[in-house]
């Protein structure tokens, strides 16, 4: 019984913490407005509290930590890429509506038939201080804490509370950072600014926003913006920057299909990330099986020797390889270009050319791969019945026959979806490509970063994180759900294949 | 399907197994030569250097600008607390789907091995925006925090892992566990005391894997890490060489026999153990 209370005590103090912290995260997030964030923190919060409460929820509290991770950090961003995919999010739209209107509010210009107001500064010893302002009409204000004071007529030391003394001209000057973020309220839609280091002006409020009709109206020219496509527009066609956040639809998926500059590149971005998958698999394989069956050989001596040694490019993990291949390909002093020019007398501009860039990535991932191909044909070959090849004999099959009519039929059974989720991950080999040439050379007269390596997946990474043009996280997740929808395809084939769906159902 | 060769055919044998050998090898050696060569640059570089030193490993250890040393150290440390959480995180999982029969079992066994279709690192968009948000919140877990990293890779707990997990645990009989139960042991002792001491292999297993496969990430580490001293090796070495094979060929070089020494002994002394996972369905990257 003591057991059980401890338990009881130990589960309430977890839940309690849980709570306080939801609760803490919530109120945030209702201040944010992440409002699809809040829905999934509650109701994982709410999960949480049920699974540990009734009894019936037992076996739950075994998978909740692993699924709590796999919620958050697996699928909400898959959905979360979903919704940024029919957005316009990226540079020009990072912001919401709201804070866009709020920045443009707060935006103010010098008022052009405003004089200059020389100022005096005085500091307390909390350093706290006030300003003393004289108008262009000789008007005498007083600025303190954000507000002015009409002081006219009267005496500095009778304005001037005791303990504050003037600071110097070149104490103003180190200040003048400091001092040009303040601002006095001048009146309604006028603030006082500092406009050098010797003297403030009035500036007055640019924009001012009408949530009722909901347009933006320049205060100075009358100019009367509405909200169009994300960003606010003038009846000339003038848009405003910044713009903000809107879900636009399909609009990204149009333009990676009739926007010729960035269809072009698309296209061959996707056009050489099948070819490179294929080709990668492909001379993986081939090297992988030819070599398994040099090795199968139980006449062969140094078997268990030669494994080992070809073993070991797929031991060292694959991004110090890819660097490492990256300086043996190197132009000028590159070991590679080093033997062509001692025995052919030329050099091959490995990364600088498309065509030599691609064959430098599929010579480097022949390499990397060759090993896990002979590991899993060594496998398989094993496996094979010794018999099969005695009734061959028997029928009088030549080598070739022997290995076309049956190695290869019955290797295939069990090495084929390893070929398919081969194809997969080199559908996906970001590091390789991105290690390796990042991509490069560009394709000239691209919208967007493409370049003639650039798989699909370095291409949205291009895209979301590095274009010299800024960012575009839409049209970056757009591509990634064509990612999803052809990976996903692919798998989802390849469990029906090795049935491993119906292992799901069975195995239950 | 093969006899005793003749002298010329087994020669033949021998010499193409020896040009693969040395297609295989040759990358590493001569990056092992140039970590011994002084003049640290690609320049003029001979398979046998001519006066070896070890002046580029004491760089690693030595440079305030490109910290090597914490870098690996970084990765190392990532990669074990990941590691340890995934697997405790799977186990219990794979336990609860082997032992237990309850609503959603059937569902959830499919969802895990549905979401293997998805990689992570495909939503590093979203995953980039969500901790940037998570960071607002508590700031700890949030851009270029190790804490904030090894949250991104638990998300990727599930799937495979706890399948193959499922898989051995499946093979345990259940009658250890009844008989523990009978003498008053609760589920989640016959779990600790009973199931997890005879799986210690799938777990091991499971840990190398995990391991190597944190440690070689490198795509969300240089996406969520943005200062040097908290790269791991895989976005520190990247940046370090980025563009200056031709000045610091050598100290890189001492860094990538450093960075790689622990994954390849591990890799060859494990390989029996490893290989079966792999085969199983994992890729290593």
């Amino acid at each position: 019984m003591r057991g059980l209370s401890v338990k009881r005590l130990f589960y309430g103090l977890g839940l309690a913490i849980l709570n306080v912290a939801v609760i803490w995260c919530a109120i945030y997030l209702w201040g944010v407005q992440s409002y699809g964030l809040l829905a999934l923190l509650l109701l994982g919060a709410l999960a949480l509290n049920a699974l540990f409460i009734f009894p019936g929820g037992y076996p739950y509290r075994y998978l909740a930590p692993a699924a709590v991770f796999m919620i958050l950090l697996v699928i909400y961003p898959i959905v979360y890429t979903v919704y940024v995919a029919l957005t316009n999010y990226g540079t020009g739209n990072i912001l919401t509506k709201e804070q866009v209107i709020q920045q443009f509010e707060n935006r103010y210009v010098l008022d052009p038939d405003a004089g200059n107001y020389t100022f005096r500064v005085y500091e307390n010893a909390h350093s706290d201080r006030i300003f003393l302002f004289t108008a262009p009409d000789g008007r005498l204000l007083l600025g303190r804490s954000g507000e002015l004071e009409d002081v006219t007529g009267r005496d500095e030391a009778d304005v001037i509370p005791p303990g504050y003394s003037e600071l110097e001209r070149r104490d103003v000057i180190r200040l003048s950072t400091e001092l040009s973020a303040l601002t006095f309220e001048y009146e309604e839609e006028y603030q006082l600014r500092m406009r050098s280091a010797s003297a403030f002006a009035l500036y007055i409020k640019q924009y001012s926003y009408d949530a009722g009709r909901d347009e933006l109206v320049d205060l100075i020219s009358g100019v009367v913006y509405k909200p169009v496509n994300g960003a606010f527009e003038a009846p000339d066609g003038t848009r405003l920057t910044p713009g903000f956040r809107i879900v636009v639809g399909l609009r990204n998926f149009q333009r990676l299909f009739g926007n010729p500059q960035i269809t072009g590149p698309f296209v061959r971005v996707f056009l050489w990330t099948i070819t490179w998958a294929l080709l990668s698999v492909g001379t993986t394989f081939a090297v992988g099986l030819f070599l398994a069956l040099l090795l199968n050989d139980p006449h062969l001596r140094f078997r268990r020797l030669y494994r080992s040694l070809l073993i070991l490019p797929y031991a060292v993990p694959a991004f110090i390889s890819a660097l490492i291949w990256q300086g043996l390909y190197h132009t000028e002093f590159g070991v590679i270009n080093r033997a062509l020019e001692f025995l052919f007398d030329t050099r091959v501009p490995w990364l600088q050319d498309p065509f030599y860039a691609k064959v430098a990535l599929v010579i480097l991932n022949l390499w990397l791969g060759f090993p896990y191909m002979m590991i899993v044909c060594l496998g398989a070959l094993q496996s094979i019945n010794s018999e099969m090849y005695e009734a061959a004999l028997v029928d009088g099959a030549t080598t070739w026959q022997q290995f076309r009519y049956v190695t290869l039929p019955l290797l295939m059974v069990s090495v084929a979806p390893l070929l398919v989720s081969s194809f997969s991950f080199n559908f996906n080999n970001f590091s390789v490509i991105y290690l390796l040439t990042r991509g490069r050379p560009p394709i000239p007269g691209a919208q967007t970063p493409a370049g003639h390596t650039d798989i699909l997946i370095s291409y949205t990474y291009r895209l979301a994180f590095e274009s010299g043009r800024g960012v575009d996280y839409g049209l970056a997740s757009a591509v990634t759900l064509i990612i999803f929808l052809i990976t996903g395809t692919i798998t989802f084939i390849n469990f029906r294949f090795t049935g491993a769906l119906e292992d799901v159902r069975e195995n239950v | 399907m093969y006899r005793r060769h003749t002298f010329l055919s087994g020669l033949w044998r021998h010499l193409v197994l020896l040009l693969f050998v040395a297609f295989a090898l040759f990358p590493l050696l001569w990056v092992l030569s140039a970590s011994f060569n002084p003049a640290n640059t690609l320049v003029g570089q001979k398979l046998i250097p001519t006066s070896p030193s070890l002046d580029n490993y004491r760089e690693l250890f030595t440079s305030k600008q490109h910290p090597v040393a914490l870098w690996i150290r970084n990765s190392v440390v990532i990669s074990i607390i990941t590691s340890a959480l995934v697997v405790s995180m799977t186990a219990l999982a794979a336990y609860a789907f082997s032992r237990f029969r309850f609503k959603g079992r059937r569902t959830g066994l499919f969802f895990s091995l549905l979401v293997q279709v998805f990689p992570q690192m495909l939503a590093a968009v979203a995953i980039y925006l969500l901790v940037l948000n998570i960071g607002k919140l508590v700031p700890a877990l949030g851009i270029n925090t190790h804490a904030g990293l090894i949250m991104v890779y638990l998300g990727g707990a599930m799937g495979v892992n706890a399948w193959l997990m499922k898989g051995y645990f499946d093979t345990i009989p259940n009658s250890l566990e009844e008989s523990a139960m009978m003498d008053g042991a609760t589920p989640f002792q016959a779990f600790w005391m009973i199931i997890l001491p005879l799986a210690r292999p799938i777990l091991a297993v499971i840990f190398l894997l995990q391991f190597i496969g944190t440690y070689s990430e490198f795509i969300l580490a240089s996406i969520l890490i943005t200062s040097s001293e908290k790269y791991t090796l895989a976005v520190g070495l990247q940046m370090f060489i980025q563009d200056q094979y031709a000045s610091r060929w050598g100290v890189f070089s001492a860094a990538s026999v450093l960075g790689a020494l622990p994954i390849v002994v591990l890799f060859l002394l494990l390989q029996k153990y490893l290989v079966s996972g792999l085969t199983a369905g994992a890729v290593k990257g």
